[in-house]
């Protein structure tokens, strides 16, 4: 009587607890947070390094997004689905093996399809190996949690990267170079002598107009970093 | 006279911060006190000396088009420089581990105060750039040797420099949103601006 109603009661529990929805408001969150009040370069500082120096146009750095999305959502599942057997004390190298795989598999894709934009990115396609926000992120999150959810979680991350850099890189060619998808638009509009800035097309430029992206982005969301 | 130029340079004008904007991850993260700048800044300097040469013998006997031809004369066809994004990090992951188990051994007080900062040092674009860019522009290893530290050095300064100005910020009063990250990217960018001046000097 007593081993029954056990069992009846063990039944319900298992009945009470169904399948997460495949887009849960907690999972829901994994992708939206990094857009906007997580978001990787403006909140938690991560991935500054290759974002900046394909900015100068807009679209090398469509590319770079691309590619760096598709390493992301990928080695965020393959290291979630190995997690628990990768060694502590190895992991790092670890990760370093799946993503530079991944990053090779990106390089020969681009060299074989766009060689133009391969030579463009240059160095800039292996640097994503040590882009801070797969190595960042694959530590702090897809090394404890499921597939799934590392998966939305890197597709949140990667677009929180790719709208920021792709933010930059529109000022920097309207202003560096006076144009968007390299179509002349102050030509199109009638100030053909427009001066362009080569401040902007420098380095110096991208750091300014991060700084102060950043500065937007903080004043509304109202974020705020103390020391 | 070659070399030399080269290694003012790779300070200089082809800062890896202000130029290339490798290393930019550790350099906001790591550059709120001077102290712990200079540890990041000399175990950077060490690593990229010792990794850019070491790929530059990787990238010359192993990975280039023909390079396996000292093992038997039948590979000159082999390229295997697909692999070279794995070689590289690989290496750069162990000699960093490497580096920090001799420097526990011969050198306590020093890795004491370089300690935490050498395993970051493996994901730090700058030691992985230094050594991209020493195969796309053909150095020689006397060269990459001279490039590696070079850049090294050219890193330190540049976040020892911002580590000072960032302790002096501290006391003044500044927009909420710009607290922290943004600010540091205005003032990078205005280093930037002064390095530039460098532009001109040639030796």
């Amino acid at each position: 009587m007593s081993t029954e109603t056990l069992e009846k009661t063990e039944e319900v529990a298992v009945a009470k607890k169904p399948a997460e929805a495949l887009l849960s408001k907690r999972r829901k969150a994994f992708i939206t947070d990094p857009l906007n009040e997580d978001n990787p370069i403006t909140v938690q500082v991560l991935g500054i390094c290759s974002a900046l120096a394909v900015t100068v146009k807009i679209v090398p750095t469509l590319i770079m997004s691309i590619a760096v999305v598709f390493v992301i959502v990928i080695a965020y599942h393959n290291i979630s689905v190995i997690r628990n057997l990768i060694p502590n004390r190895v992991r790092i190298i670890v990760q370093l093996a799946v993503i530079a795989t991944l990053v090779t598999l990106v390089s020969e894709v681009l060299k074989a399809y766009n060689y133009e934009m391969y030579k463009v990115l240059g160095a800039f396609v292996g640097l994503i190996i040590t882009n801070c926000i797969v190595m960042g992120r694959l530590e702090a999150f897809a090394m404890g949690n499921k597939p799934y959810d590392s998966i939305l979680d890197g597709i949140g991350s990667g677009f929180g990267y790719a709208w920021i850099i792709l933010a930059v890189s529109f000022f920097r060619e309207l202003f560096g170079s006076g144009s968007v998808f390299d179509f002349k638009v102050f030509e199109a509009i009638g100030i053909a002598n427009f001066p362009t800035n080569g401040l902007m097309v420098d380095s110096i430029g991208a750091f300014v107009v991060l700084g102060v992206l950043i500065w937007v982005q903080r004043a509304k969301t109202g974020y705020v970093e103390h020391n | 006279m070659d070399l030399l130029s080269l290694g003012i340079k790779a300070v200089f004008i082809d800062n890896m911060i202000f130029a290339y904007f490798l290393g930019m991850c550790s350099f906001l993260a790591v550059s709120k006190k001077v102290t712990t700048a200079i540890g990041l800044g000399m175990a950077v300097v060490f690593v990229l000396t010792i990794t850019v040469p070491i790929n530059w013998l990787l990238q010359e006997f192993i990975l280039r088009e023909g390079a396996l031809v000292w093992l038997n004369a039948g590979f000159s066809e082999i390229n295997l420089e697909f692999l070279q994004f794995i070689m590289f990090i690989a290496i750069i992951a162990g000699m960093v581990q490497l580096v920090e188990m001799v420097v526990e051994k011969v050198s306590p007080a020093l890795y004491g105060s370089l300690g935490i900062f050498l395993p970051l040092i493996a994901v730090n674009c700058s030691i992985l750039g230094g050594s991209l860019f020493m195969v796309q522009r053909d150095y020689t290893i006397a060269e990459a040797s001279v490039f590696g530290f070079g850049s090294g050095l050219g890193f330190a300064l540049a976040i020892i420099a911002l580590s000072a100005i960032r302790e002096k910020l501290k006391y003044s009063n500044v927009p909420d949103g710009l607290k922290g990250l943004g600010l540091t990217m205005l003032i990078t960018g205005l280093m930037g601006i002064a390095f530039k001046s460098f532009i001109g000097i040639a030796i």
